[in-house]
């Protein structure tokens, strides 16, 4: 086993573990810094669960090694809301009913900040486009939309 | 995963002399880590190039595009200029994946792995690109050899590849609908002196279509390239589609993408 040190921010806080260098970003966020908001669906990159923000972009965290975001800032769904205060990605989700289980929600949420963030009145198409790394199966996608579209004000 | 030891040079020289090892190059990661994780690659050591300087501009000249190896897919898409110069390269970068692994996936990596149904060795092919490594420049001809094989000699390190400006261009692909790879993808460019026309995931590794490079030079017409019937025998066959269907497909993505070269 080889051990390195990562240091990095998760959600504005200075955070440094020292871990097998194997551990995933995903592993160091449930596992290590028990921030278990960030899921693991398909863990083969395809779902899109365990999106968060890297140094403001959204990434796959089991994508990634944890030594990869030495230095970055990671924000998770946990780092969102300000006290009770839901961020508008997540209101607009709740108000439109852009879940059912949840599973995939934290990740639908990060990649609609990012989508936003690049487009921020997007069409429904490229909304369609700009979550296609994310998988719901439950929703039918048509609340997700509304969601989106929602937080964007169109 | 299987153990290894993390490197992180942050210079050519020390990156080049950890790849003198027993080690495999970390660009995004996107491919190599997925694959490590299953078991299906394994190494005693990873030197990550992400601290390296300079791997990630986009120079555009007035008959070249030249982009770092380490820059991003979303890089790629989003780059004004680049958008500009050459947009069918932007266009076929903002189709890699999805959002995510586009912020992660880099030029360099794709190139490197040469996945037989990755997108950008198409461009390459396409766009006569130049691959530049540590010690030389490769040909995109000779680069591609095989199934995830290349040129690329052990421990060699692609610095940048440069493209070259076509007058008109355009990508095509029939996407696999879980991967999001190319089913097949058809990468057209038509420059001054010929048409090149740049084909992934149809074979065991990307090559250029004669014949349709032929009748696209003679005329450059959707129904130049649809008309077309490409021999099947040594196409891919999986249980996606089969070489009848892909050699089907090649034809019919070249005349989409002259359609929509042509609009430019």
């Amino acid at each position: 086993m080889s051990n390195v040190t990562v240091s990095l921010q998760v959600n504005g806080q200075p955070v440094s573990r020292t871990v097998d260098s194997r551990t995933l970003l995903v592993e160091l966020i449930r596992e290590h810094l028990k921030l278990t908001g960030t899921h693991v669906g398909c863990d083969t990159a395809q779902c899109g669960c365990c999106t968060v923000q890297l140094d403001g972009h959204a990434v796959k965290s089991c994508s990634m090694l944890a030594i990869q975001a030495n230095g970055g800032q990671v924000t998770t769904i946990e780092g969102l809301a300000t006290g009770e205060a839901l961020h508008p990605v997540q209101q607009a989700f709740r108000d439109c009913h852009g879940l059912q289980c949840g599973y995939c929600t934290p990740g639908m949420v990060m990649a609609t900040i990012e989508l936003l963030k690049r487009n921020p009145k997007p069409s429904e198409p490229q909304i369609r486009a700009g979550l296609e790394g994310n998988i719901c199966r439950c929703t039918g996608y048509e609340n997700i939309v509304r969601s989106v579209q929602a937080a964007a004000g169109v | 995963m299987y153990s290894f030891d993390y490197h992180q040079p942050s210079t050519l020289a020390d990156a080049l002399a950890l790849g003198r090892g027993e080690v495999r190059y970390l660009a995004g990661g996107q491919s190599l880590i997925q694959s490590m994780k299953l078991r299906l690659s394994s190494t005693g050591g990873l030197v990550d190039l992400a601290a390296l300087p300079d791997m990630r501009a986009i120079q555009v000249t007035a008959d070249a595009v030249t982009i770092g190896a380490m820059t991003t897919h979303a890089q790629v898409a989003h780059s004004a200029e680049l958008r500009a110069a050459l947009p069918a390269l932007a266009e076929l970068a903002e189709g890699i994946g999805d959002p995510m692994v586009r912020n992660r996936g880099t030029l360099g990596g794709s190139v490197a792995n040469a996945d037989p149904a990755a997108c950008y060795p198409a461009a390459l092919l396409a766009l006569d690109a130049t691959v530049r490594t540590d010690r030389r420049e490769i040909a995109a001809d000779g680069f591609f050899t095989g199934l995830y094989e290349t040129a690329l000699e052990p421990g060699e390190l692609i610095v940048s590849v440069r493209f070259r400006r076509p007058v008109q261009a355009a990508y095509e692909k029939f996407k696999q609908p879980a991967s999001r790879l190319a089913m097949v993808g058809v990468f057209v460019a038509r420059h001054a002196d010929g048409v090149r026309v740049g084909v992934t995931g149809a074979k065991a590794c990307a090559f250029r279509c004669a014949p349709i490079e032929q009748a696209l030079t003679t005329d450059f017409s959707p129904a130049a390239a649809e008309r077309i019937e490409l021999p099947s025998g040594d196409m891919a066959s999986d249980m996606h589609a089969g070489a009848v269907y892909r050699a089907a497909l090649v034809s019919a993505l070249a005349a989409t993408a002259v359609t929509r070269a042509l609009a430019r």
